[in-house]
């Protein structure tokens, strides 16, 4: 199938090319955000249907088969999962990628020639960059994938020597990478040697991300997200295809700067999330006994105190969302406002998983966007508030941010919920928080705690209500 | 390609990307990276011509596996970002320069 000449394959994937641009300016905008993503997709699908009919190729039989396996795999998990899994499943989505692009990269240059000299060796230089960078975003995003979805532990996992091991497997992976290219520059077979650096970055990829700490797991997602357009690039590079080329390079690019506003929305810096964990903790745990008094209330003086407020704000956190409470949160707010009370919600950059995360569940129980209160905005609210409800959140709130140096959530902005006259927590139990810290606010004296799934918590407060 | 047409494409396409998200607000990071993310799944056209262009049994199966992954990539990013954003959907106007929302 040779129907295309060149140059009308190179102008389609301009026209894809242009598609990526308008997809990722459209999503930088609410209002233009879903029509940017079709138009990204529907690029996807130009460029695809032109590959089939820009070469001739051969086993298209298979090829056909293996997109059909491919599509039947992701649209049903796509659209089943629950919003709360989203996350995770969107490394897993970028980590496939990864090792496709490793793959491509790795048999393109092992299986055909690319001349001798100077061509040679970029070529096999970018290869094994990608086959180096695509593996590592590979394993690193299963290891992401399995800290969200809680098969591992989500604190950091360190031992010792650590970062020695890690300094060492990535010093491996360059020393076999650059061997690669020494050897495909000289026109020589390097496929033992991708094969061997392929794994040893898998083990790169892994060391990579298991000291990252459970809350700053999403700046890592996007940050392989990143690396995997980096490596779509470089591929683009050793197959010759500008498309290629110019979608990776813009993934790349804007997954940096999305990286950035996403630390900078959590108030960490890039190397100290990466890096923290090598460092020697100063704060474990200060004051952190496990028997110290709170107070536990009740559903009716939880009820009690909201139902005499003149002002509450509610900030809802990832538990929330677990306990698909948000329609009751909702009811609760409307018997509250019934009674002229001042209802907000407070929304935290990274309530939930991820950066807008949250915004994405509340919207998802049909909650008005007109009472949903950015952080900034809200903040100053809580001195005037009478109750603080925190309904499953709980490093988003924690002191610790503003008053302990050297807390791993330390320089976060938080939701200023101590400046309220009194703050409800509803949480299941004392646990800490995804960032795994103790909660100061909790042992303070204004402070209520109802335990229990929030769901149930918050329909029996809501039946409460009614009774006042 | 020559290395001074390529390097040109580089760092034209390094800028636009740099530009198009530099005003983006923290509600839409996560549809942005996930958008993102289903856009590299471009990567597929690569599978497809390297899968295409082999007579080796072994690089057939293993180019096979890229554009299984790689479509999963793609059409998985695709259709979840799809999720995320029909619920923004016509309260989307509200959202806007997210700083300067109006109380209603």
């Amino acid at each position: 199938m040779n129907l295309l000449s060149p140059a009308a394959t190179a102008l389609i994937y301009l026209v894809a090319a242009i598609c990526f641009i308008i997809a990722l300016k459209g999503l930088s905008a609410p209002g233009t955000a879903r029509r940017g993503n079709l138009i990204g997709a529907a690029g996807a699908v130009v460029a695809v249907l032109v590959a089939f009919f820009s070469a001739n190729l051969s086993n298209v039989p298979w090829i056909v088969l293996a997109i059909a396996v491919g599509t039947l795999v992701a649209v049903p998990t796509a659209r089943r999962v629950a919003m709360t899994a989203m996350p995770q499943l969107v490394a897993l989505f970028n980590g496939v990628g990864g090792g496709a692009a490793a793959l491509v990269a790795g048999l393109e240059l092992t299986d055909s020639a690319h001349g001798s000299g100077a061509i040679a060796a970029i070529a096999a230089a970018a290869g094994a960059f990608t086959v180096l960078v695509g593996t590592v975003s590979f394993s690193g995003s299963v290891v992401t994938y399995a800290k969200l979805q809680e098969l591992m532990t989500t604190r950091p996992v360190t031992f010792p020597g650590g970062q020695y091991v890690f300094g060492a497997s990535l010093v491996a992976a360059v020393a076999l990478a650059v061997s690669a290219v020494v050897v495909g520059a000289n026109g020589g077979s390097n496929g033992l040697l991708l094969g061997v650096l392929a794994l040893v970055s898998l083990a790169v990829g892994i060391l990579f991300v298991l000291p990252v700490g459970g809350a700053d797991v999403p700046i890592v997602i996007s940050l392989l997200n990143a690396f995997t357009g980096l490596t779509v690039a470089a591929s683009g590079y050793v197959l010759s295809n500008t498309l290629l080329l110019v979608a990776g390079t813009l993934v790349g690019a804007s997954g940096t700067i999305l990286t950035r506003l996403m630390a900078a929305a959590m108030g960490r810096s890039i190397t100290s999330i990466l890096f923290g964990a090598f460092k020697p903790s100063t704060m474990v745990a200060a004051g952190s006994g496990g028997d110290r008094p709170v107070r536990s209330g009740s559903p009716e003086d939880v009820a009690i105190l909201l139902g005499y407020a003149r002002k509450v704000i509610i900030v809802p956190g990832y538990g929330l969302a677990v306990a698909q409470a948000q329609h009751t949160i909702r009811e609760l707010a409307d018997l509250l406002e019934a009674r002229d009370i001042e209802v907000l919600y407070g929304i935290h950059p990274v309530a939930g998983r991820m950066p807008g995360h949250m915004n994405v569940l509340l919207a998802e129980a049909n909650v008005p966007y007109e009472v949903l209160k950015e952080m900034d905005e809200v903040n100053p609210e809580f001195k005037t508030a009478d109750v603080a409800l925190v309904v499953g959140a709980n490093d988003v709130v924690n002191p610790a941010a503003k008053t302990t140096p050297g807390a791993p959530i330390y320089g976060m902005p938080i939701m200023e919920v101590d400046d309220a006259q009194q703050v409800v927590f509803l949480k299941r139990s004392m646990r800490p928080g995804f960032a795994g810290i103790e909660n100061e606010l909790l042992y303070e004296p204004k402070t209520m705690l109802l335990f229990g799934d929030a769901k149930e918590s918050l329909s029996k407060v809501v039946a409460s209500v009614k009774s006042l | 390609m020559d290395g001074i047409t390529l390097l040109t494409f580089f760092v034209l396409a390094v800028v636009i990307g740099f530009e198009v998200v530099s005003q983006v607000s923290t509600t839409l990071h996560t549809p942005l990276m996930s958008g993102a993310n289903a856009i590299h799944g471009v990567i597929l056209v690569g599978a497809i011509v390297v899968t295409g262009r082999t007579t080796n049994v072994f690089t057939l199966i293993l180019g096979l596996l890229a554009v299984i992954l790689a479509t999963v990539n793609m059409v998985g990013g695709f259709v979840v970002t799809d999720r995320m954003l029909e619920m923004f959907k016509g309260r989307a106007p509200k959202t806007a320069p997210a700083k300067k929302r109006e109380d209603s």
